[in-house]
């Protein structure tokens, strides 16, 4: 309304209000805190993981720089081994039955039916409480002794026995049920099912948030076509669902690749060393045994198949952008 | 209110120039309207303005002040969206008092300037609900009270009416056009549409990629286009175009469009277009100065006989179609003098109204 | 997908209900069997011949232990103060963040985003050994400020990933018009663009309350006093002796350290649910 003909000095106020105008100046004040948390505890302690890798350094001590020595070790050691093919093995099958599982149950969860709410609701907690404490109660199923498992197996078996009983009857009060702990492949396989009860409600969340974006004229039209129910699935669901899936499964891939909790209050890495992820190994050496440089090798063995995943996300998130 | 200069304006992104160098004048309470097709840089010219948009070269001045590095709260301006961009959060009332409560205004003349405003505009029942709750027209409205409670130096208003339907903004336009004899203030107006252009505007400018094509009132525009742009651009149905070449017919000069059509020009054209005797040139003229053949009102109105391709009735007049040399050419006729399509039909063309186009230049000669 | 027309019930019942059951089931299974474990007493829980799923004599000895003898309630608030205070961190941080990425132009701001992209996909569990040596160096060893303070390495990249997302769904227009009705930049963000993203930041503050009241990893490398520890490494770690279980009140911290998430999910739902996909999707 007024033009200023001779402007006061600004006060230091003004001026910081000047400043703050300027885009590029508050572009850098509004990152200033999140770039402080990344550089201090992300992007330092990387550098430091890196140079603690490369030294022998036990806890208390300083550590010497020994070169690649740490990496030699663990390519020789058969439990680094072991883990580095158990995490791929862990990743993939629950990774492979999560998407397949989550995919089925969310195409039961967008049916129109009562409750869908409070049943979607529902399925999600195995996700949303904590991963330890709903571990232990599945350590607590798997037990070796009072397993509820194994009792209903039991319970199975002695109702077969009542049917069959003349055959199977001298086995009675013999059979106890698998060790699902006490034996390597079964362990992995019991760790496997824990992380997919756990995240496949994840997955299926996430499906679900998709195929309710997918317009119900291409089904109208898909049956008008006269496209069958595994026809419709097919050509229609997944096709359009699979932006949303690509994302949820690397998503998946790199929150499962380097999980920890499962294994370390499952089976800590046993039988014999053999369920061990590069997670719980890492921890393992670093914190267990103070073997500080080899359990910071062994965390950096996760970062080349998650870089390429990362990779993998932003090609992907640029293309589908670009689109 | 305040004359607004714009001194070699120009604008770039990364490697596209959107303005390219814009020289206007705008009076005080002066309504001016920037239009021109999408990309032609109207809008980017009102967001440099506005201070929305970075000044790449050039001055921008609002009364006597240079306003370049002026934050946009600073320049005493107002502007309407083209989504009006109302406060979803705010009632009706806290969208059209923000400004002045950030300006920490007193309360009572902030209720004072609120209630006047919505009076102007008739939204007084509206004050107390939310940007949800209106209608198209409403919503239009109160953008337009958020302006006026201000008591800017100018109004800036981006394609306001886009959003509304046809009939909703027909009757806006003749709304705000009241509403500036009422609040007279400075007016800079960017639409695509030249109708609302030509009804709104003291002054048009018309722009393309760039540049300003040419300013001027709407009767010039519409009378005098200075460019095949401007001519095609300004007018509705829109403005024949068709090649020709001047030829000489006796004394004086004539345009010949086919083989069968060669009009006369007067002795005073004659003189004009001389320069471009046996020149490939393209003459323009409205469907309004084409008509069913009538009495002459004037000696340099000619007939011609077409055939007729399509008829397009609209009422008060029905549009003819014919085909010159494979040209669509539009007249605008009498209904009830109309031919049959397929027939010749005999046409009269006031030669008055008519335009050389140089197409080396695009310019009108 | 509807209900068909012309599907019989036994058809929907197979290819329906059933399914649908059993995933509802087995993903509610372990809680019904937290509950029945906390309040079944130990004569019950260690006889093999009996069956589990009954329970005899009902009792609360576990919880009473549980609240009683342990420090379950001190962890529960160290739990409830180190998930608030991370959260508030890195909304604090998030929110900044993601209005500059989303609205600003700047020098490096593609930079930034994938940098907060990349460190969001960077998990805990690679950089826990180092990062230990850093609190140290802080001095925040065995104080609930180490985890304060790191929690929000993941968070701060996930709410600031989910606020882009969030705030580029608001339009410019209503920020540039409060600019030109005299608000400044931070004002049009302030007054404007947060109130506006009230349901975004709820939804990123929810995830975030969730992911740390559920960590495990950085709170049972860092803290080691009992008193100090968080539910899911207290209880993990405090109420197993060697291996020696104490099934009943286990089961019973388990369930009741479940409890504050599922409570706070529940109330918001819908907010948790847009947080956790917008998390994938951004």
């Amino acid at each position: 309304m007024q033009t200023q003909q001779t402007a006061p000095e600004p006060s230091l106020r003004e001026r910081l209000v000047t400043a703050l105008e300027n885009q590029r100046v508050l572009g850098y004040v509004l990152m200033a805190p999140a770039l402080l948390l990344i550089l201090i505890f992300i992007a330092y302690p990387f550098v430091l993981g890196v140079w603690m890798s490369l030294t022998d350094k036990i806890v208390g001590t300083s550590g010497t720089f020994i070169g690649l020595g740490n990496y030699d070790k663990l390519f020789a050691s058969d439990i680094f081994l072991t883990a580095a093919w158990n995490t791929v093995f862990f990743t993939t099958i629950a990774t492979i039955f999560k998407a397949v599982l989550g995919m089925w149950l969310a195409v039961l969860l967008n049916r129109k039916f009562r409750f869908a709410n409070i049943t979607r609701a529902t399925v999600l907690l195995p996700f949303i409480v904590p991963t330890v404490l709903s571990t232990l109660a599945w350590l607590w199923m798997f037990d070796a002794t009072f397993s509820v498992f194994n009792w209903t197996l039991r319970w199975l078996w002695q109702m077969e026995i009542g049917i069959f009983g003349l055959v199977l009857k001298e086995n009675w009060g013999f059979f106890r049920g698998p060790l699902w702990l006490g034996d390597p492949s079964l362990a992995m396989a019991s760790v496997i099912l824990v992380n997919v009860w756990r995240g496949l409600p994840f997955f299926a969340i996430s499906f679900l948030a998709g195929l309710q974006t997918i317009p119900p004229d291409l089904y109208d039209a898909a049956d008008i076509d006269g496209a069958s129910g595994w026809k419709k699935f097919w050509h229609v669901t997944l096709p359009l669902i699979k932006p949303v899936a690509i994302v949820v499964i690397v998503f998946s891939i790199v929150v499962t690749f380097a999980d920890f909790q499962l294994v370390y209050i499952l089976t800590r890495g046993g039988p014999n060393n053999e369920t061990h992820l590069l997670a719980t190994l890492a921890y393992q050496l670093g914190m267990g045994s103070g073997n500080i440089g080899q359990g910071a090798a062994v965390a950096l063995f996760m970062l080349p198949i998650l870089a390429f995943v990362i990779i993998f996300q932003l090609w992907y998130l640029r293309r589908e952008g670009v689109r | 209110m305040a004359q607004i200069l714009l001194k070699n304006l120009r604008k770039t992104y990364d490697e596209t120039e959107a303005v390219r160098g814009i020289n206007l004048d705008i009076d005080h309470n002066e309504f001016v309207v920037l239009v021109g097709p999408s990309g032609c840089g109207k809008t980017t010219t009102l967001r440099m303005i506005a201070g929305l948009e970075e000044i790449t070269g050039g001055e921008i001045f609002i009364g006597e002040r240079l306003i370049n590095n002026v934050p946009p709260r600073d320049r005493d301006i107002a502007m309407v969206f083209q989504n009006y961009a109302l406060y979803p959060h705010m009632t009706v009332e806290q969208n059209m008092s923000f400004g002045l409560r950030l300006r920490k205004v007193a309360k009572a003349e902030i209720e004072r300037r609120v209630k006047h405003a919505a009076d102007i505009l008739n939204i007084g029942e509206l004050l107390e609900r939310r940007p949800k709750q209106l209608s198209g027209g409403q919503r239009q409205r109160v953008a337009m009270g958020r302006a006026i409670v201000r008591n800017p130096e100018a109004f800036l208003f981006d394609e306001p009416l886009s959003n509304l339907d046809a009939k909703l903004r027909v009757q806006m336009r003749t709304e705000i056009k009241k509403i500036h004899q009422r609040v007279q203030t400075t007016v800079v107006y960017v639409t695509h549409d030249q109708v609302e252009a030509m009804t709104l505007a003291d002054r048009i400018v018309v722009m393309n990629h760039g540049i300003i094509e040419q300013v001027g009132s709407p009767q010039e525009m519409y009378e005098a286009p200075k460019t095949r742009f401007v001519a095609g651009f300004i007018g509705s149905p829109a403005m024949n175009f068709v090649p020709c070449r001047i030829v000489e017919r006796g004394a004086a000069l004539g345009v010949r469009l086919s083989g069968d059509i060669t009009l006369d020009l007067s002795a005073e054209q004659s003189k004009r277009y001389r320069g471009y005797l046996d020149k490939e040139m393209v003459f323009g003229i409205r469907p309004e100065h084409i008509t069913e053949r009538r009495q002459h009102t004037n000696e340099n109105q000619l007939d011609f006989g077409c055939t007729v391709e399509v008829l397009e009735p609209m009422g008060i007049d029905t549009m003819v179609f014919m085909d010159i040399e494979g040209v669509e050419v539009t007249a605008r006729a009498a209904p009830k003098a109309v031919s049959n399509p397929g027939e010749t039909m005999m046409f009269t063309i006031d030669m008055n109204n008519t335009h050389l186009i140089d197409p080396k230049t695009d310019k009108v000669v | 997908m509807n209900a068909m027309v012309g599907e019989t019930y036994f058809r929907r019942l197979v290819v329906f209900y059933i399914p649908l059951f059993l995933f509802v089931f087995a993903m509610l299974f372990p809680f019904a069997w937290m509950l029945i474990t906390s309040i079944k007493p130990d004569a019950e829980l260690y006889n093999p011949r009996i069956s589990p799923f009954i329970v005899r004599e009902p009792t609360l000895e576990h919880w009473e232990s549980l609240f009683g003898t342990t420090l379950f309630i001190r962890w529960a608030v160290n739990t409830l103060w180190v998930a608030i205070a991370s959260t508030a961190v890195s909304l604090f941080a998030g929110v900044l963040a993601g209005y500059a990425l989303s609205r600003l132009v700047f020098r490096g701001s593609t930079m930034f985003g994938i940098m907060i992209f990349v460190t969001y996909l960077v998990p805990p569990t690679l950089l826990f050994i180092p990062l230990t040596g850093v609190v140290t160096w802080m001095g925040l060893q065995d104080t609930t400020w180490s985890l304060i303070f790191t929690y929000p390495t993941f968070l701060v990249p996930f709410c600031t990933w989910l606020l882009m997302g969030y705030f580029q769904t608001i339009p410019k227009e209503l920020e540039e018009c409060a600019r030109i009705d005299g608000a400044t930049r931070l004002q049009a963000m302030s007054k404007i663009v947060l109130p506006l993203a009230v349901p975004g930041i709820l939804s990123a503050g929810i995830f975030a309350f969730t992911l740390s009241w559920n960590e495990f990893l950085y709170a049972l490398v860092f803290i080691h006093s009992p008193e100090t520890k968080t539910i899911p490494v207290g209880v993990t770690s405090e109420l197993i002796k060697g291996d020696v279980f104490f099934w009943g009140a286990l089961m019973a911290g388990a369930l009741f350290g479940s409890v504050p998430v599922a409570i706070v999910y529940s109330f918001f739902v819908e907010h948790y649910v847009s947080g956790m996909t917008g998390a994938v999707k951004g």
